[in-house]
Parts: C-alpha cells; sequence; structure tokens
C-alpha cells in the first residue's frame, strides 16, 4: 500500500486536529485570525504539494481509493477554493461570539470531505466521503448563533440533506444487492437493466440531484444560502456542489456506463428544467444570496448538461466550467462578504453606488457576474463554448439552444446588479474598509476570470488530461 | 423458509414509512425519526443482501456498519441544532421555521 497517495489527506486531517488543539491552548481574549493564517499556508502548502502528485496513478486500499489525474485535478480545485474562502473569512468570523477557531477546523474537515469524494473509487468510499463533507456543513451552515437564520438554515439543510442521503443509501443498496460489489468497474461489469437495478439508478439519480441543487431537488437551495455564514454560502457553492460532480463523472461515467439510454434522458430534462428554473426565479430576487443561490441551480444545470455527451469532450467542458464558476463565485461572495460587513444587509439595494465607495469592489463584481452570464471575452463564455461544442456534438441541439437562450436571459438580473452599483446614488458616506487578504482573493479572482477568458489553452489542457484518466 | 425477498419487503415498507414520516410530520424530531427509519430501512437491506447474495465477502454489513455511524453523526448534529432553534424561538414547529421565503 502506497501511503503517499493520501499524503494530502493525511496532511489536512493533521492540520484541522492542531487548529484545533492551538484553539483550545490560546487565551481567550487572542483573536483567532492567526488560526486562519496557519490553515490558509497549510492549506497552500497540501496545494503546492498536489501538483508534485501529477504523473503518480495508483490505488490505495485495494481498488477503493484511486488518485488519478482526474482525482488530481479536483482536490486542486477544492484546495484552491477552500484556500481563498479562509483568506476571505478572516473579517467575517471577528464577528461570531464563540467557537471563532473551530470555524477553520472545520472549513478543513469539510475539505477533506470533498477530496475523499474526488478519489472514491467505489460506492461506500462516496458515501464516507460526502457524509464527512454534508455533516460538517451542516454545522457550518448553523455556525453563527446570533443569527436566526442560521439555525433554520442549519436544521433546513440537515433534514433535507439527511433524508437525501437516505435515498441515496437505499439506491446504493439495491445497486450492491443485484450487481454483488460496490467496486464502480464490477458495478459496470455486472450491470444488467433489470427493474432492480433501475430503481436503485433512480433513486441515486434522485439523491445525487439534490447534493448538485438541480431542479426539481433544489428547494433547500435558496433557505440554506441565504441563512448561511457567507463564506460558508461560497464553500456551498463552488466546493461541494465540484465534490458532488466528481463522483458523477465516476459513478455515470464508469459504473452506469452501460445503462447510458436511461439515466441520459432524464438528466438532460433535469439539466434543461435546473437552466430554466434557475435563471427564470433568480430575476425575482432582492437579496443578492438568494439571487446567487438559484444561478448556482442554472450553473449546476449547465455543468450536468456536459455529462450526457459521456465523451472526453464532454467532461473536458465539465471540468473547465467548473474552474471558471469556482473563480467567479469566489470574487462575487468575496464583495458580498465586504458589502454585507459595511452595511450589515445581503440585499442588492445595499449595493447602491458601490462603484464610488470603491472602484475595486465593483469592477470584481461586475466581471465575476458577467462571467458567470457567459458574454465574451470573459472566462465563461469560453466554459459555456466547449460544453455546447461537446453536447452538440452528441445531438443534443436542444439543450444548446435552451442554455444558449437562458443565458441571454441571465444577463438581465446580472446587470441589475451592475446598475446599481454604478448608477444608483450612494446611501451613506461612512468609508468602506476591505481588509488585506479580501482584496487579494478579490484580485486573484479577477485576474483568473479575465486570463481563462483570454487564454484558456493552458486550463483546457488540464482539463483534457484530467477528462482522459476516466477511460 | 425466510428467504431474501422477506427482508427487502419489510425493508421497504420500513422505508415508505420513513418517508412518510419525514414529509408529513411537523415536528423537528418527528422529522428526525423519519430519518432514522430510513437509514434503518438500508441497513436491513444491506445486511440482507451481504447474507444472501454475497455470504463470503462481509462488504454490506460492513457498509451497514457505516450507515449506523453516519447516522448518528447526523442525529447529534441536529439534535444540537434543534436546541438552537428550540432557544431562538421557542417551538420546535417546521411551520414556524419562515424567516426565509422567496
Amino acid at each position: 500500500m502506497n501511503l503517499a497517495l493520501l499524503s494530502s489527506e493525511i496532511a489536512i486531517v493533521v492540520l484541522a486536529v492542531l487548529l484545533i488543539c492551538f484553539d483550545l491552548f490560546m487565551p481567550h481574549r487572542e483573536t483567532r485570525r492567526s488560526l486562519g493564517i496557519v490553515a490558509a499556508c497549510g492549506v497552500l502548502a497540501v496545494l503546492v504539494h498536489s501538483f508534485t502528485q501529477y504523473g503518480t496513478v495508483g490505488t490505495v486500499y485495494g481498488d477503493y481509493f484511486v488518485v488519478d489525474h482526474l482525482a488530481l485535478f479536483f482536490k486542486q480545485v477544492f484546495l484552491t477554493a477552500t484556500l481563498l474562502t479562509i483568506l476571505f473569512s478572516f473579517g467575517y468570523v471577528e464577528k461570531f461570539t464563540q467557537n471563532k477557531g473551530e470555524f477553520y477546523a472545520l472549513l478543513l474537515f469539510a475539505l477533506l470531505g470533498m477530496m475523499i469524494m474526488a478519489s472514491a473509487h467505489d460506492l461506500l468510499t462516496v458515501f464516507i466521503g460526502l457524509e464527512i463533507m454534508a455533516v460538517v456543513f451542516y454545522v457550518l451552515v448553523g455556525f453563527d448563533l446570533e443569527n436566526i437564520k442560521s439555525s433554520e438554515a442549519g436544521i433546513k439543510y440537515l433534514i433535507l440533506g439527511s433524508a437525501s442521503s437516505a435515498v441515496l443509501l437505499y439506491g446504493i443498496s439495491w445497486i450492491y444487492g443485484f450487481t454483488g460489489s460496490l467496486l464502480f468497474k464490477e458495478v459496470a461489469a455486472n450491470m444488467a437493466a433489470t427493474p432492480a437495478i433501475l430503481m436503485g439508478l433512480g433513486l441515486i439519480v434522485a439523491g445525487f440531484c439534490f447534493k448538485l441543487s438541480i431542479v426539481p431537488f433544489h428547494m433547500w437551495a435558496p433557505d440554506v444560502y441565504e441563512g448561511a455564514p457567507t463564506p460558508i454560502t461560497a464553500l456551498l457553492a463552488m466546493g461541494s456542489k465540484a465534490a458532488a460532480f466528481a463522483v458523477l463523472l465516476r459513478v455515470f461515467l464508469v459504473a452506469f456506463a452501460g445503462l447510458k439510454l436511461y439515466w441520459a434522458p432524464v438528466l438532460s430534462v433535469l439539466a434543461a428544467l435546473s437552466m430554466i428554473v434557475g435563471i427564470v426565479v433568480a430575476i425575482w430576487q432582492s437579496g443578492i444570496k438568494r439571487m446567487l443561490a438559484y444561478s448556482s441551480v442554472a450553473q449546476a444545470g449547465y455543468i450536468l448538461s456536459g455529462l450526457l455527451a459521456a465523451n472526453a469532450a464532454g467532461v473536458k467542458g465539465m471540468l473547465f466550467y467548473i474552474v471558471l464558476y469556482m473563480v467567479a463565485t469566489v470574487g462575487a461572495f468575496a464583495v458580498v462578504v465586504a458589502v454585507e460587513e459595511h452595511s450589515g444587509s445581503d440585499a442588492i439595494a445595499a449595493f447602491s453606488g458601490l462603484a464610488q465607495k470603491s472602484p475595486l469592489l465593483a469592477l470584481v463584481m461586475t466581471i465575476s457576474l458577467i462571467s458567470m452570464a457567459g458574454i465574451p471575452p470573459l472566462a465563461g463564455f469560453a466554459g459555456k463554448l466547449y460544453l455546447f461544442i461537446a453536447i452538440a456534438a452528441q445531438g443534443y441541439l436542444w439543450l444548446v439552444v435552451i442554455g444558449f437562450v437562458m443565458s441571454m436571459i441571465s444577463v438581465y438580473y446580472y446587470i441589475l446588479v451592475v446598475k446599481a452599483m454604478y448608477t444608483h446614488p450612494v446611501q451613506d458616506d461612512r468609508v468602506l474598509t476591505v481588509n488585506g487578504p479580501l482584496k487579494l482573493v478579490a484580485m486573484v479572482s479577477l485576474l483568473a476570470t479575465l486570463f481563462i477568458g483570454i487564454y484558456p489553452e493552458p486550463l483546457a489542457e488540464l482539463a483534457n488530461a484530467a477528462a482522459r484518466a476516466l477511460w | 423458509m425466510i428467504g431474501l425477498a422477506h427482508f427487502l419487503a419489510v425493508a421497504a415498507i420500513v422505508f415508505a414509512l420513513g418517508l412518510y414520516g419525514v414529509l408529513t410530520k411537523r415536528t423537528i424530531v418527528g422529522m428526525l425519526m423519519g430519518i432514522e427509519l430510513m437509514l434503518n430501512a438500508v441497513n436491513l437491506n444491506l445486511v440482507a443482501f451481504s447474507r444472501f447474495i454475497t455470504p463470503e465477502i462481509l462488504t454490506g454489513q460492513v457498509f451497514a456498519i457505516f450507515t449506523i455511524t453516519v447516522a448518528a453523526a447526523e442525529v447529534a448534529v441536529g439534535l444540537a441544532l434543534f436546541f438552537r432553534v428550540y432557544r431562538d424561538r421557542n417551538t420546535v414547529h417546521v411551520a414556524r421555521l419562515n424567516t426565509m421565503r422567496w
């Protein structure tokens, strides 16, 4: 057994446990920012280390845990997302009245769950990774004890999340019973389109669609996104969604590849519904977090559509889109955190006149939102292009048309925010102060969105290499 | 003779009861109990499959132990959040959890 393959996960666990110990022995009056800095440095070190793992492909614990280019690609996405989240949450964490140190440790445990999901090569490991991530997120969503919305969001997420996990598990138990194995490859080898297996498949689709907030399983997303502490909302949108996609790729393109005839029509309809419902409902939202929640429902629909191509081009499009969605989301949420700290509200009205108070934040928000809408020359355009080309080649032209029309409509509500920032009058004359790490995250997001949009080849190459690991 | 089909039938009934509970109960504790029923149905399924389909490999039984552990963690977090909600608003009725809606 090659433990070196597990080094990233082991490092994250050690780091998280160390943070809890530091937090215990630290005097109460100290701020916990030092813990955040330790966490950020540790995650950065693991991220750098993960680049040295390219080229080593192998499995640990029998075939249950695999490290290949696809897993590494996703782990780097999660590590980057968590790193940026830690950096822009320093100011937010100061507002909590207790358990500030645990916040960072819990973030790392959520990261661990995502990393296990990226490497999972059987349904049991998928379940364990998923639950590590989910249980930590239940805690984190309800973390803000001063905010009545936070506990409400937490309990809603917990009940709906556990119920969906139970549905997913019931599906897994049927697949296990009728294929005799949990390993993806053996499941694929013993696959037959019997009613029992199709029922298991249906339950698994429902369970995953919940985690991905695909319509009609998206009901939890707006409430949880609104009530959760904003950095957690960001990590839910970026990390938990990407992790569910990491699992989805292996489950549907390896284990259930033989049943594509059955799952492809269902998923194509669900993807189309997500795009339509997410974007149409987002138009009516007055809170930015709720608006971004519905927009994330639509984005999940776009990413899901890449799965229908079921080839390397489609997977490459998905991976590419996941990265640029992460980059745009982190920028948008960093700005939301700054504005929320300043005005105490997440209403779109709170963004009035932001361009005069802080031109940088307004610019970052604008670029992020326009990238999500998919306007050239930003990253979102390149991402949608790759996805649409891949699925159009497989005969899903109708889905491309829906996706294109919907992304045009989405420009409308993204522009509403931009309009508020640039044309509405400033509401008060207090100075908006932005701390250094948050500014850094905003700059990184801005530059990355522009860079990927203008010069997408390097990322496309990485995504391509990762996608080929599946076949 | 009690065979695999009997276990699967019982598990299906328990799962359906649990799902019904989650969907219809109006208190948080009732919903958590429904979720527990669903997870127990899964355990029943896993152990029965393990015994009848792959008797020499214990994958299903190991899986059941993991499920039990995860269910315990979920309920622990659930009860903590439940206390928090109760302290915030003096009620555990789901209908009162309506601060946020679109």
